[in-house]
């Protein structure tokens, strides 16, 4: 049933303070709303729990984004498009920009946020493999303060996150320490845009003589949060790219994964083709990816 | 979080919508398709899906093409408006309503305001786009009629009409 608008408030105080403080006041009282494209879809089909929102879109202090020298510091406000079009992005965080590019359509891009695909935690988001690659850290503000904390401990399960009621993502800080690295991301889906991936691989990976100094996998759609391949990641590396290890890594892969059957597609599926994504990640690096 | 409060009471909104600054009496969660819709009589602007998926509530807000479906009327106060309405002036379509009517680029004509927003809000951005180009600009556009292919070509020919004039 659709929603009727007065029953919902929806408060804009403007300023990143304002709204740390009002969310202070009633700690799960307010649900932030940035661009609102998923917020808006639950609230539209009447399956918003919330009735009370804030809104966080476009905080100058969570639309910047800092390019430090060793790290990039994106805040969380920013969106697609603004990934998409920054220069040390394209460069240097390729993972994420072709995220950016595959999210929605170019209106959602224009309004959908890198914080609100992370607290969204849906595990079928576009950015959140290259965010655990990356090994992104968050950082994470209330009227209490800010802590740091690593990406990768963020999902605790599925749509569950550390995240505090009286918090807001700030900023998504990323090393700048992968541009030599091999990258490659693919999205399994109906088609690129507007389509939710049935398995999606964000891969970046170091070759030195033929063997695999480091590689880091991570997939989505495969379990009830981004995963990151671990045991994969383990048996290849510090070894050759050759036939065999392609098929080693390709059954690990598909056995690490923990993915069910849904509308888009069954785990059996799911599973073959994440065995074949890490595959041809493997040989498209040992093809591409040499560094001299 | 599920705690009901009273009927929350309407406020009073200014924005410009097609150069025109106007104030509504409406609720911040109203959407703004709505308030086009409804409040304003704009019915150029078309509710599809009302899930972002289908574009055919495109407008441009402050010069970004957006859902109207999934903005509440609050974040479009004192933004700038521009819909289909807005497109023409003094009667007279823009090239690239010219090139859509031309090359068959509408049908049943639901999704033809967000379309003709989407390649509008694509072509300021690159005025010579590549097939591959207009592809990803109208990827949040479904049409069920055309099949695209009169669509993608009425966006290069306003394109190629643009540069040579």
């Amino acid at each position: 049933m659709r929603a009727h608008p007065a029953e919902y408030e929806l408060f804009a105080p403007g300023g990143l303070s304002a709204v740390l403080s009002l969310l202070a006041q009633a700690p799960g009282a307010w649900l932030p709303i940035a661009g609102g494209t998923d917020v808006m879809v639950q609230y539209s089909a009447g399956n918003l729990r919330a009735r009370r929102l804030v809104s966080i879109w476009n905080l100058p202090e969570l639309r910047r984004i800092e390019v430090l020298s060793d790290e990039m510091q994106i805040g969380a406000g920013c969106t697609y498009t603004d990934l998409r079009e920054h220069g040390v992005v394209s460069r240097e965080f390729a993972l994420l920009s072709s995220a950016a590019r595959w999210t929605g359509g170019i209106a959602n891009q224009n309004r959908g946020t890198l914080g609100g695909n992370i607290v969204n935690a849906s595990p079928a988001a576009d950015s959140l493999p290259a965010l655990l690659v990356y090994e992104a850290e968050l950082l994470l503000v209330s009227v209490r303060g800010e802590r740091r904390v690593p990406y990768r401990d963020f999902h605790v399960g599925y749509r569950r996150t550390q995240i505090a009621p009286d918090e807001l993502i700030r900023t998504i800080c990323l090393k700048r320490r992968f541009s030599e690295y091999y990258a490659q991301a693919r999205k399994v889906g109906a088609r690129n845009a507007q389509a939710i991936a049935k398995v999606s691989l964000a891969g970046l990976g170091r070759l030195a003589d033929g063997v695999v100094e480091d590689i880091r996998l991570a997939m989505g759609s495969v379990a009830p949060v981004p995963l990151r391949l671990t045991e994969t990641e383990r048996i290849v590396k510090g070894r050759r790219v050759d036939p065999v290890l392609v098929q080693l890594a390709r059954k690990t892969a598909a056995a690490e994964v923990r993915p069910i059957d849904d509308i888009r597609s069954t785990a059996r599926y799911r599973a073959a083709v994440a065995g074949n994504l890490v595959a041809e990640f493997l040989e498209n690096m040992s093809t591409n990816g040499s560094i001299t | 979080m599920s705690e009901s409060p009273q009927p929350v009471a309407k406020c009073e909104i200014s924005l410009t919508v097609n150069g025109q600054v106007v104030t509504v009496c409406v609720h911040a969660m109203d959407r703004l398709l709505d308030v086009l819709r409804h409040e304003l009589g704009l019915a150029g602007t078309k509710e599809g899906c009302g899930e972002g998926e289908c574009g055919s509530c495109s407008v441009l807000m402050d010069g970004m093409l957006v859902n109207s479906c999934l903005i509440p009327a609050l974040q479009a106060s004192g933004t700038n408006i521009v819909t289909i309405e807005g497109l023409a002036s003094d009667g007279r379509l823009r090239v690239l309503q010219q090139a859509f009517l031309e090359c068959g680029g509408a049908q049943c004509g639901i999704c033809t305001p967000g379309m003709i927003l989407a390649a509008h809000h694509l072509l300021r951005k690159n005025p010579q786009p590549t097939v591959e180009e207009i592809r990803e600009g109208l990827s949040g556009n479904l049409c069920r009629c055309t099949g695209y292919m009169q669509i993608f070509e009425a966006v290069a020919e306003a394109g190629r009409r643009e540069a040579t004039t």
